[in-house]
Parts: C-alpha cells; sequence; structure tokens
C-alpha cells in the first residue's frame, strides 16, 4: 500500500522553543514554534536533534503530546544519566532553537470519530500512510499509561475532548507518586467533565494522606477491576516502561482482550 | 543547516574503538530496550515451526529439527532506530544460509513473517553470505560478566564475528532467548536497524517484489541501513 507511493523526505527543520511547563519536578513540556509544521497524528512521536558549538550532535526521540491541530509539544522527563533530557527539561528555555523531524510513527495513533478540523492533517508525508490505521476507530479507547508513558495518550485524550468526540474512553494510569503525576490538574479536569472520558490513578511509592484512589500495581486484577471487558471490544494503547507494558499487555490478554487490537509502545530510558 | 543549541554541550562523546561503531545518530545503551508493536506472544515449542513458503512448495521445520540443524555463535553490533546501540552482543542462532539452501528458489526478496502478526521485508542479499541468522539464544555481551566464554575481544566495525560451533541439544552458555526479546526464535541481521531483525519469527515467504512489512507500512525506510541513517520513508 502506501510504502510504494512517492513519499517525501522528512527533513530536520528549526523549531524554538515558544513556551514551557512545569509538569512535575522532574517533567518539563515545550512547546515547539516550527514553521512548515505539516501536523501530527495523536500518538506520533518527533526526533530532537541538539548541536554543541563543536559540532557534536546527539538525537532522541520524544512523543508529542499535544493533539493534531496544535503546534507539537513535547513532554521529557529528566534521565538522571540522560544527555539530552538534562538538557530539555533542566536548560532549554523560551527563544532557544533545535532541531526536529517528524512526526514519525503510523502504528501507535488514534483518530477521533468525529471528523472535526481539529483533528485534519496535512497527511501524505511519513508516517502518514492512510490504509488500515487512517479509519475513524469507533471502538472504545482504553488507555493504559505508565508514567511517562502517558503523553502519547495524552494526545489522544486531548484529541478527544477538543474534537468534543464521544468515544468512551478509560484512562489507568500508574505513577511513583502524586507529585510525579504529569498533567494531574489537567486530567482532573477532563474526567470531572462526565462527558465519558474516566480516569483511574494509582500509586505504586506512596499513599498521600486523605489519598482514596488504588495504590497497586497495574495487573491483571486492576485491570480486571477498572478496564473495559473485552466484550466491549476496545481499541488499546499501553504505553510505558518496557516490564510495564509487558505486564499490562499480558494481563489484557490474559483477560481475554483481542492481542490484534492492543498496541504498544515501550520507553528504553535512553537518556 | 544544524546550528547550535545554546547551553547544550553533550557529554557522551565516544572515544577509540567505540566511536567508530556507532552509527550516525546514534547512541550507546546499557540495557536491553524492547520495540514492539503488540502484546508478546507466547507460542510453545511444540506449537513451533519455521516455514519457508516459495519455490517448490514450503520447506517446515519443527522446533527439534530446526535446533538439528548447524548453528553458530555470533557476536556483533546492534542499532535501533529509537537511536540505542548495543556493541559486542553475543547470539546463538542458525544461519539463514543454511536455511535458503534447502530450497531451490533465487528469489531476490523475502518477507519474514512471525507470531503476532508482525512482518518484515528483507533484500535476500541482506541475509546471504553470514549476514544474518535466526537465533535462538542470547548470551549478553562479550567480555561482561554473562559472557563464560571469554574468547570475545574488540570487534571491528560492522564485521560480526562468527563462530561455527556443532549442533547441540540444548544452548550450551547462552540463556533461551526470553519471550519478550523474540523467542523461542528471532531474526537477527545486525548490518540492518533492529527492527528488521523481526522477534517471534516464524519462517519467509520469498518474493519477486520488495513489499513493505510492518513498520516498513507505518513510516519506516524500506531497506533501513543505520550508517546511511535510513530511518524513516524517504531517508
Amino acid at each position: 500500500m502506501a510504502g510504494t507511493a512517492v513519499l517525501g523526505r522528512l527533513t530536520w527543520e528549526a523549531a524554538e522553543v515558544a513556551d514551557v511547563v512545569d509538569e512535575t519536578p522532574r517533567v518539563r513540556s515545550l512547546v515547539l514554534d516550527v514553521s512548515g509544521w505539516a501536523g501530527h497524528r495523536a500518538g506520533q512521536h518527533l526526533d530532537v536533534r541538539l548541536t554543541a558549538e563543536d559540532g557534536y550532535q546527539a538525537q532522541r526521540s520524544y512523543s508529542i503530546a499535544s493533539p493534531p491541530g496544535e503546534p507539537p509539544t513535547i513532554t521529557v522527563e529528566r534521565l538522571e544519566d540522560g544527555e539530552v533530557s538534562p538538557y530539555l527539561v533542566g536548560e532549554a528555555r523560551t527563544g532557544d532553537r533545535f532541531e526536529i523531524r517528524g512526526p514519525i510513527g503510523g502504528w501507535f495513533v488514534w483518530k477521533a470519530r468525529s471528523a472535526s478540523s481539529a483533528q485534519r492533517t496535512r497527511g501524505g508525508g511519513p508516517g502518514e500512510p492512510g490504509g488500515s490505521t487512517g479509519e475513524y476507530d469507533a471502538a472504545p479507547l482504553l488507555l493504559v499509561a505508565g508514567c511517562s508513558g502517558i503523553v502519547p495518550l495524552m494526545a489522544m485524550i486531548r484529541l478527544r475532548a477538543s474534537a468534543v468526540d464521544a468515544t468512551p474512553s478509560l484512562l489507568v494510569y500508574v505513577s511513583r507518586t502524586l507529585e510525579d503525576v504529569i498533567y494531574r490538574e489537567e486530567l482532573d479536569e477532563l474526567a470531572q467533565r462526565g462527558d465519558g472520558l474516566e480516569a483511574f490513578l494509582t500509586l505504586t511509592r506512596e499513599k498521600p494522606a486523605g489519598w482514596s484512589g488504588y495504590t497497586r500495581r497495574v495487573d491483571r486484577a486492576l485491570l480486571d477491576e477498572t478496564a473495559w471487558p473485552p466484550t466491549q471490544r476496545p481499541h488499546v494503547f499501553i504505553c510505558g516502561s518496557t516490564g510495564f507494558v509487558e505486564a499490562a499487555a499480558s494481563a489484557l490478554v490474559d483477560l481475554g482482550h483481542d492481542p490484534a487490537r492492543i498496541k504498544t509502545e515501550r520507553f528504553g530510558a535512553t537518556g | 543547516m544544524s546550528f547550535p543549541t545554546r547551553g547544550f554541550h553533550g557529554r557522551r562523546r565516544e572515544s577509540g574503538d567505540a566511536a567508530g561503531r556507532i552509527p550516525p545518530g546514534q547512541h550507546l545503551v546499557d540495557g536491553f530496550p524492547v520495540l514492539s508493536a503488540g502484546p508478546t506472544p507466547h507460542t510453545p515449542l511444540a506449537d513451533w515451526t519455521f516455514s519457508i513458503r516459495g519455490g517448490g512448495g514450503p520447506v517446515t521445520w519443527t522446533w527439534e529439527e530446526f535446533r538439528a540443524l548447524p548453528t553458530t555463535t555470533v557476536t556483533v553490533d546492534i542499532h535501533c532506530v529509537t537511536k540505542w546501540s548495543k556493541l559486542d552482543t553475543v547470539w546463538e542462532g542458525v544461519s539463514v544460509d543454511t536455511l535458503l539452501e534447502t530450497v531451490d528458489d533465487d528469489s531476490p526478496y523475502l518477507l519474514a513473517f512471525c507470531d503476532g502478526g508482525y512482518t518484515t521485508n528483507l533484500a535476500r542479499e541482506d541475509v546471504s553470505d553470514g549476514k544474518a541468522w535466526v537465533a535462538y539464544a542470547y548470551r549478553g555481551v562479550a567480555g561482561s560478566s554473562t559472557d563464560s566464554t571469554g574468547h570475545f575481544g574488540r570487534t571491528p566495525r560492522q564485521s560480526p564475528r562468527v563462530l561455527e560451533t556443532a549442533p547441540q541439544a540444548v544452548p550450551q552458555d547462552g540463556e533461551p532467548l526470553e519471550d519478550e526479546h523474540g523467542g523461542p526464535a528471532r531474526l537477527l541481521v545486525p548490518h540492518l536497524y533492529f527492527w528488521k531483525s523481526a522477534k517471534w519469527v516464524r519462517g519467509f515467504e520469498l518474493r519477486d517484489e520488495d513489499e513493505p512489512g510492518f513498520w516498513e507500512s507505518n513510516g519506516y525506510h524500506i531497506r533501513g541501513d543505520p550508517w546511511l541513517e535510513q530511518r524513516y520513508w524517504g531517508d
């Protein structure tokens, strides 16, 4: 199908940091101003390339947190032994420039059901293959996030909100501590709208005073309690560390979910 | 068009031997990250087969038959399109040459197919002449504590070190490949980005045309040479 079509090259483009949002003590979002950004789909990522004064370069991939139709925003977690993430989280400020290219990835993507302008992109480039991944997903959405694995799923949640899409959606989000929860206020606000988004938060390293939510790891029992049953045939997106994704995906398969409807993305700690 | 980024100095410049072994845009990792598109399949060995379709009809090996084939131990550098590279990884496997020589078919391309529905396309020349294996065991990194042989030293850039070994009933040193890393068997094509080293591989379909597989249909390059930085469509 699309792989044989004539395709444009993904070129490196200059990106300027338009805004910086501190999400948690270790996580920061960078809103990027990229002239000629062709748009992206919810779940895609982009590559960042930093160049030092002596010409040394380093590249990493980051998921896009903003919904289609908005400028690309990346949300980056600082890895202590990292090279690029400490710069992006600790050093970069408004007006700084570096190179990016994207959007990338045609698999771990979700399209809202309603054909709102918010989800339209100027497709056709790499990572916009169309075909089987191009149709609107009508099934309920089951999102399972481990720590910073929330980022590409947040693009889906934001797309759903901006498109006023009524697709029943359910998020199970695991965080170490409450302080580490990324997008907490926004998720609270969206879940309280009562328009079909449910969110379950579980904390694995602390139980804050007054916390009545889950304090368990994601396993079969927790997903059995919280997630859509297999009879709903949800589209499942799981993102997090390798161990987390392995555990969550295996648990959902054990519960009877169709492996073919489970899409995964794993974050190696790659600095 | 690259330009310096204010405040970025970088700190991981590799020197010496390693420097020449890291393709553009890659960096070294100590761990072994996993990239896959969906849940990990768990195929019992009793149900596992490896098949080559094409030519005079399918040739199929059961797990026992596959493990009775001559095996090779290789030390190779691997490069994932998600930007990590890992040097001196040691694997045990069956050379793809050994598998392909059983069929009378010189189709120039093949599609590797896998449990879970994953596919990847490869040119025959990219898996011939000692460049690719179907690996069933991973021994860790040469020179590290997980390598019990102590025979592995520095590896020339891009040249897999190959030790011929006799058929053996069970892996002698290597750990059986964990399911999440592609077990029971995965393809190993180390001179291309690692998505070409398809996990959970179950066979090859020989083809006259180079038709894109799974990632190749989802934005990734049709061939994927890390030294040419062929990551995405159009690279």
